[in-house]
């Protein structure tokens, strides 16, 4: 009896200890069995295929050249919860400070991977600002779903496949043409801690008609520093004439780590930001793609990092010019203090038709201390001959003159750096078009950069 | 107020300043001139404390105490300014926000509470009037986009603002039509006093037809060569250097 019982403890620990990839093919059966009420669309065939996709391939290793500088293995080595339980309750008043609760806003909050409706604040008049497992369930939903859902997101990278193989709950939000939404949507995803390590894979759904205008906010936030993985992916298609300004705030724990797919379509003369402040998390990795899909467009790709300790920040961006007459402008400012690292990869394609192109890509970095590094390649494709397109990528340290300048009018040291490292950033901050997330990005770059300046910047 | 005794300075190992003698009092204005390369900005930089350039012998003393361990800001604390030839740009910190913090920052170091914001104000404003600089600019980022006029005009108003002990303008007359000349020389002419100094620093004799000095001296290889009355700016102006080597 004794016997039999330590073997099947030992299989239990043994599978407990199941490799990260292990545990998620063997659970997918059972997670396709859960979610099993969608078959009216064409999820389940797209689930499946994505999960064929990762199991061939596994999760990325930095033997790939995109995941040369990122290297995932320490963070997979954690034995995850894959499935996450509901009912983890959270009092607005303990999370008001993650929202950006001086304006009113939509919010669709999730807790632990799981829809609150208490927090949330959410919308079916006039557009629909909701959940995606409401979407992919209901069949007034099907022709939108089978329009849109995992049209633009990447095939090809296995860790997105792994997110589609598992998607089943994000924001779902669409806009019909020649609508304003008169206040931001707010997407927020706690974790709670209530699993000592989870993974999250959140999946978002963003659909903006014709003429019509949106803003969002994203952010992910751990509550505690218990470990959590997300992998996010998020498709977003900007319709004619749309505006889409999206804004990421990535300010997690430093045992939170993010994967953050972003792939962003858009139709002629629309306009499509994303805006990438990365100053927390352990290890985060935003993959952001742009895809033009007619003339007159422009994307606009604006990221601040800021980090220190042993973090690390990858931004792989891709811009695809497809069309004439279109632009790109780009523009990645990083900080990187102690033994922090930072990757940028910006790639720009320019196709044969697409002439007259304007595309601009700047990455500008500052290296404070001796042991952090930024690993910074641009890669211009171009294929058309009558295009301007440019791209700057400088690191440096701080100026002593102008450090110099600053102390000689009184401002201590520390001060006098701070200053100069939030002049550094400011450009990228001045993208920011909600006046309030303005204030409070700049608030936490002063925090980050651990000064009260005595004035709001 | 300010003594300088038998100074030495070198960066990177070039000897630059080689034995500086210099006995400033409040209520003086000095002018040290020379040709490029005779130690004029070292000796300046020196004063306000720029860390790449190593005193080698001699001293600094301000009010009778040494500067030599003093950072640049514990400098600016006591009451040196300096105005600079190429004032740095600072993106999103408004020309306001920017004195506003560099005068808290020289009270709190003396122990004195912030100065409270009507305050503040008020004597930006009338500040700003003395040099005659628009409203506009005040909020505008320091020194980002200025003309060379401007930034001089800028760093200026910083020194009214700041009203240090001694101050050293540093070429300011570079770079400046005739008229900002005129009101930058008012401006500084104004804020004179009896209890403060001032040594300009230039390569011509320009400047001091509107800011007189009551000496002159002229710096030549890390040394004081000359020293005179306002006169002797004029001699210079007629017969350049070369005379003096």
């Amino acid at each position: 009896m004794v016997k039999v019982e330590s073997r099947e403890e030992k299989r239990k620990k043994n599978r407990d200890k199941m490799e990260l990839k292990e545990k998620l093919i063997t659970s997918f059966l059972a997670f396709e069995n859960s979610v099993s009420t969608d078959t009216e669309t064409n999820v389940h065939d797209i689930r499946s295929k994505a999960f064929t996709h990762f199991e061939q391939n596994g999760f990325p290793t930095k033997k790939d050249e995109e995941w040369k500088y990122t290297p995932l293995k320490p963070i997979l080595k954690h034995d995850y919860n894959v499935f996450p339980k509901a009912g983890t309750a959270i009092e607005f008043k303990d999370v008001k400070r993650y929202f950006l609760h001086e304006i009113e806003s939509y919010k669709i909050v999730f807790i632990d991977g799981v829809y609150s409706s208490f927090l949330s604040d959410t919308t079916h008049e006039g557009y629909d600002i909701c959940l995606l497992s409401a979407a992919l369930k209901k069949p007034k939903y099907k022709m939108v779903i089978d329009h849109y859902f995992n049209t633009i997101a990447s095939k090809k990278e296995s860790i997105t496949s792994l997110n589609t193989a598992f998607s089943k709950e994000g924001a779902y939000i669409n806009i019909p043409k020649n609508t304003v939404v008169p206040k931001p949507i707010q997407v927020v995803y706690f974790s709670t801690g209530s699993e000592a390590q989870l993974m999250l894979q959140p999946r978002n759904l963003i659909i903006v008609g014709e003429n019509s205008h949106v803003q969002i906010v994203e952010r992910h936030q751990s509550l505690t520093s218990n470990v959590v993985l997300t992998n996010s992916v998020t498709e977003i298609f900007a319709g004619t004439r749309a505006i889409v300004d999206y804004y990421k705030i990535q300010n997690d724990q430093k045992t939170a780590s993010l994967i953050d797919n972003t792939y962003v379509q858009q139709q002629r003369q629309s306009v499509a930001s994303v805006n990438t402040f990365s100053f927390g998390g352990n290890l985060t990795r935003n993959n952001l793609e742009f895809y033009q899909e007619g003339e007159h467009i422009t994307s606009n790709l604006n990221g601040i990092t800021i980090i220190g300790d042993k973090q690390l920040v990858d931004n792989h961006t891709l811009v695809n010019h497809k069309y004439p007459n279109c632009e790109s402008h780009e523009l990645y400012k990083g900080i990187y203090a102690d033994k922090s690292t930072g990757v940028f990869n910006g790639k720009v394609i320019v196709e044969q038709e697409a002439q007259k192109t304007n595309a601009f890509q700047q990455n500008n970095n500052i290296l404070i201390d001796d042991g952090a590094t930024i690993n910074a390649k641009p890669q211009l494709e171009i294929f058309a001959d009558d295009v301007k397109c440019s791209h700057g990528c400088t690191i440096g340290q701080l100026d002593e003159d102008a450090l110099f300048y600053l102390r000689s009018r009184g401002i201590p040291k520390k001060e006098a750096e701070a200053l100069l490292l939030y002049a550094f950033a400011n450009d990228a901050l001045q993208k920011i078009k909600i006046s309030e997330l303005k204030t409070r990005i700049t608030r936490l770059i002063a925090k980050k950069l651990g000064v009260d300046l005595g004035f709001d910047l | 107020m300010l003594e300088i005794k038998n100074l030495h300075a070198k960066v990177e190992d070039k000897d630059i300043l080689k034995g500086i003698n210099l006995n400033i009092k409040a209520g003086e204005v000095h002018a040290i001139m020379g040709p490029n390369g005779s130690g004029k900005s070292t000796l300046s930089s020196v004063i306000a404390g720029k860390e790449e350039y190593e005193v080698t012998d001699g001293e600094i003393l301000l009010d009778n105490e040494d500067l030599d361990d003093l950072a640049p800001e514990e400098r600016a604390h006591k009451g040196i300014f300096m105005s600079f030839q190429y004032p740095v740009e600072i993106p999103g910190v408004t020309v306001t926000n920017f004195i506003k913090t560099a005068i808290n920052e020289t009270r709190k170091a003396n122990g004195k509470d912030e100065l409270p914001a009507k305050d503040m104000l008020k004597k930006i404003r009338e500040t700003a009037q003395l040099l005659e600089i628009d409203r506009k600019f005040l909020s505008r980022s320091l020194n980002e986009g200025f003309s060379g006029g401007e930034k001089k005009r800028n760093e200026i108003f910083q020194m009214a603002m700041l009203e240090p002990k001694l101050a050293i303008l540093d070429e300011t007359d570079s770079g400046l039509d005739i008229d900002a000349l005129k009101v930058v020389a008012n401006g500084v002419n104004k804020l004179k006093s009896k209890d403060n100094a001032v040594v300009i620093i230039t390569h011509y004799q320009r400047l001091l037809d509107y800011i007189v000095p009551d000496f002159v001296h002229v710096l030549n290889d890390g040394k004081i060569v000359k020293s005179g009355g306002k006169e002797l700016a004029h001699e210079l102006e007629a017969k350049g250097y070369d005379w003096l080597k």
